[in-house]
């Protein structure tokens, strides 16, 4: 056996296992998803649950999947999609494992927004939303155009990040604070990431926003991987830098201020979804749809542990939050004993 | 060598001069204003007082803990710089305040715990846990604990530790107003009983740190060089981070969770004074003491007629400081 041979069956190998591994998440995902359509406080036959969702009208059943459960799995869905696919873009372009949204602050930036409009501009519905989104895209500038624009130094990029993610921090502390009662409960989602009271109205603007950025940034990730070998080789190589990393930017912060538009920023999803897909599909870097699907899987997964598993219904985001920090420490201490810079 | 000792004296005179005008401004602004001869009556009269002195009285408490909380959050910052060797090192970045939140937060909710003493012991052993916790981990492995390594583990472990108090607040509804006040830390709430629990440890926290400049500035040497400088290195390290530790943890024990102050006071601190902890260290006490005032006072102006809380304040003006601290740094050195 020569080295081509070699070279080519160990590629076959890393092709199947991507695939096993691809097809194992899509399954997961599937039957997460059913499951969040069959589990509730009343647990309906398979058959009526079908029945409903094909439109007939069932006593009690049509509500409860069509109105309540419905509009939860599928923002879950998207929102998951939505955060893993945005962090592991982020994680990709900057090479770093820990510069996900959520750790360098953009995530920050949609909350400080939504909970201002809601609080205290008293708006509700899609001009939230907006607003988030705008907020996100403008403190994600702010924090590269501070830690050096194009030269994305990683170190700075995430010390920076945690400062300005501070400093929106204390100015949602002290929105919250002063808000009165009644309004807090529309602002908790917002401030721990939330399925609760998700309807099918914001399901569209996710959807679409899911649908049209995705596929660009798996349409740049053949570029995405050259840009992983440094600007220099990636301009050597026929990449145009600067364009590739400000559309891929763009895309990937539109997909978390719309995924935290519509359910809050969910703790921790988009920073463990890449380094969970490239795990398990045995390459370096996850591609968008393993990231994806970890990110569905995860949110969906925790959402139902957050609702059965202990007496208080859990929002999403706490359970999340108290998965993702553990898997943090487990990575610092990984890194730490291969000696590799993080 | 003698410029030093010239802006040394004159840092000294300043901060001297800032905190009588930060006590006068705590003292008189306030959501109701107050003139000189109520000032007067209010910290020297007896027997009934009128409406104008007593505010001034109300407001002596929260002046002095606002002095005692700040001089121990600079200081404990310069000392857990020193110890670690490392820009970075702050309570609020590792993750102290949020420890000390979750052990009393644990505190209410499973052992009943109402007093104040008991907060300030459940705070005491939740923000010393957390901060050998985030150092440990921070520290593991090959380069010790850098600066971005450290911001690092205290940034995950404070989004644990969240995560972990909102699990354990959200089933009970009835302990949120108890609550609250871990989120933001201030001093609005002193009463001299709760200075009086948590001033020994202030005093004793406040001794060692003095004690243990000498060695502190000799590890600064690094370690092989303070050996041969005749310290105990690893003691030196112990006595100055247990009265870190301490200060921060007593300071959040009862004015709640106040980030940055220990960060951004020694870094301006040593700016004018150079790196000698025995400068760097009182100057930080007296530094940290006119920040947390400031802030108090700014946060009693802006939120009319309401208060903001100081420790709002201080992470909206203490953040910026970590932003151009990692924009000055060379990229290597992170």
């Amino acid at each position: 056996m020569n080295t081509i041979d070699i070279i080519k069956s160990a590629s076959r190998k890393r092709r199947t296992r991507k695939i096993i591994a691809a097809a194992a998440l899509g399954f997961v995902t599937l039957a997460l998803a059913v499951l969040s359509l069959l589990l509730g406080r009343t647990i309906y036959p398979f058959g009526d649950v079908l029945r409903a969702l094909g439109g007939e009208n069932i006593r009690g059943v049509t509500f409860a999947v069509m109105t309540l459960r419905l509009p939860r799995m599928l923002t879950g869905l998207l929102a998951g999609a939505a955060l893993g696919v945005a962090g592991s873009v982020f994680q990709a372009m900057l090479r770093n494992t820990l510069a996900s949204p959520d750790v360098i602050g953009v995530s920050s930036g949609s909350t400080v927004a939504a909970v201002f409009c809601i609080l205290t501009l008293r708006w509700s519905g899609g001009a939230v939303s907006a607003a988030a989104i705008v907020s996100g895209l403008a403190v994600a500038a702010l924090i590269f155009a501070l830690s050096g624009g194009g030269s994305f130094g990683g170190g700075r990029l995430i010390l920076i990040g945690i400062g300005v993610g501070a400093m929106l921090n204390a100015l949602l502390s002290y929105m919250t604070i002063r808000a009165s009662q009644y309004d807090i409960p529309a602002a908790m989602r917002w401030l721990s990431g939330s399925l609760n009271g998700s309807q099918m109205s914001s399901v569209p603007p996710l959807a679409i926003a899911v649908a049209a950025l995705c596929p660009v940034t798996a349409a740049l990730s053949g570029k995405l991987r050259i840009l992983e070998l440094g600007d220099e080789a990636a301009t050597a190589l026929g990449v145009a830098v600067k364009q590739t990393r400000l559309i891929l930017t763009l895309c990937a912060v539109g997909l978390v201020a719309f995924a935290a538009s519509t359910s809050g920023p969910i703790a921790f999803v988009s920073f463990l979804s890449g380094p969970i897909a490239a795990r398990l599909t045995g390459a370096g870097r996850a591609g968008v749809l393993p990231s994806a699907l970890t990110g569905t899987a995860l949110v969906l997964g925790a959402d139902l542990l957050g609702q059965f598993a202990f007496d208080t219904r859990f929002p999403v985001g706490v359970i999340t939050g108290i998965l993702g920090a553990p898997y943090l420490i487990f990575l610092l201490i990984k890194s730490n004993r291969e000696g590799g810079a993080i | 060598m003698n410029n030093l000792t010239y802006r040394r004296a004159s840092m000294m005179l300043l901060c001297a001069a800032a905190i009588a005008v930060c006590v006068a401004l705590s003292l008189t602004f306030g959501a109701r204003g107050v003139n000189l001869s109520e000032i007067l009556t209010g910290l020297f009269g007896r027997g009934e007082l009128p409406i104008g002195a007593a505010v001034v009285r109300e407001r002596v408490p929260r002046t002095v803990l606002g002095l005692i909380a700040g001089a121990a959050l600079g200081m404990s910052g310069a000392l857990m710089q020193a110890v670690t060797r490392n820009p970075l090192a702050d309570p609020g970045i590792l993750g102290v305040n949020t420890g000390a939140a979750l052990a009393v937060v644990c505190g209410i909710a499973f052992f009943g715990i109402s007093t104040l003493n008991q907060y300030i012991a459940f705070a005491l052993v939740g923000a010393g846990a957390s901060a050998v916790f985030v150092y440990s981990v921070g520290s593991l492995g090959r380069g010790g604990a850098t600066p971005i390594k450290l911001a690092l583990a205290g940034a995950a472990t404070t989004a644990a530790l969240s995560s972990l108090i909102s699990a354990v607040m959200l089933p009970r509804a009835e302990h949120m107003e108890a609550f609250r006040f871990w989120q933001s830390g201030g001093i609005g709430g002193a009463t001299w009983a709760g200075i009086g629990s948590v001033s020994p440890l202030f005093a004793v926290g406040a001794v060692i740190a003095v004690f243990s400049c000498g060695s502190l500035n000799a590890l600064a040497l690094g370690d092989d060089a303070a050996t041969s400088l005749g310290v105990r290195t690893g003691r030196a390290r112990l006595l100055g981070a247990g009265a870190g530790v301490l200060l921060c943890g007593a300071a959040t024990a009862i004015a709640g969770p106040i980030g940055f102050v220990g960060l951004m006071i020694p870094h301006a601190v040593r700016l004018v004074t150079g790196p000698d902890l025995r400068w760097v260290l009182p100057l930080s006490a007296v530094g940290g003491a006119v920040m947390l005032l400031a802030a108090d006072v700014a946060g009693r102006l802006l939120g009319r007629p309401g208060e903001i809380d100081a420790g709002l304040v201080t992470a909206f003006i203490g953040a910026p400081a970590l932003i151009i601290i990692a924009m000055r740094s060379k990229v290597r050195s992170l």
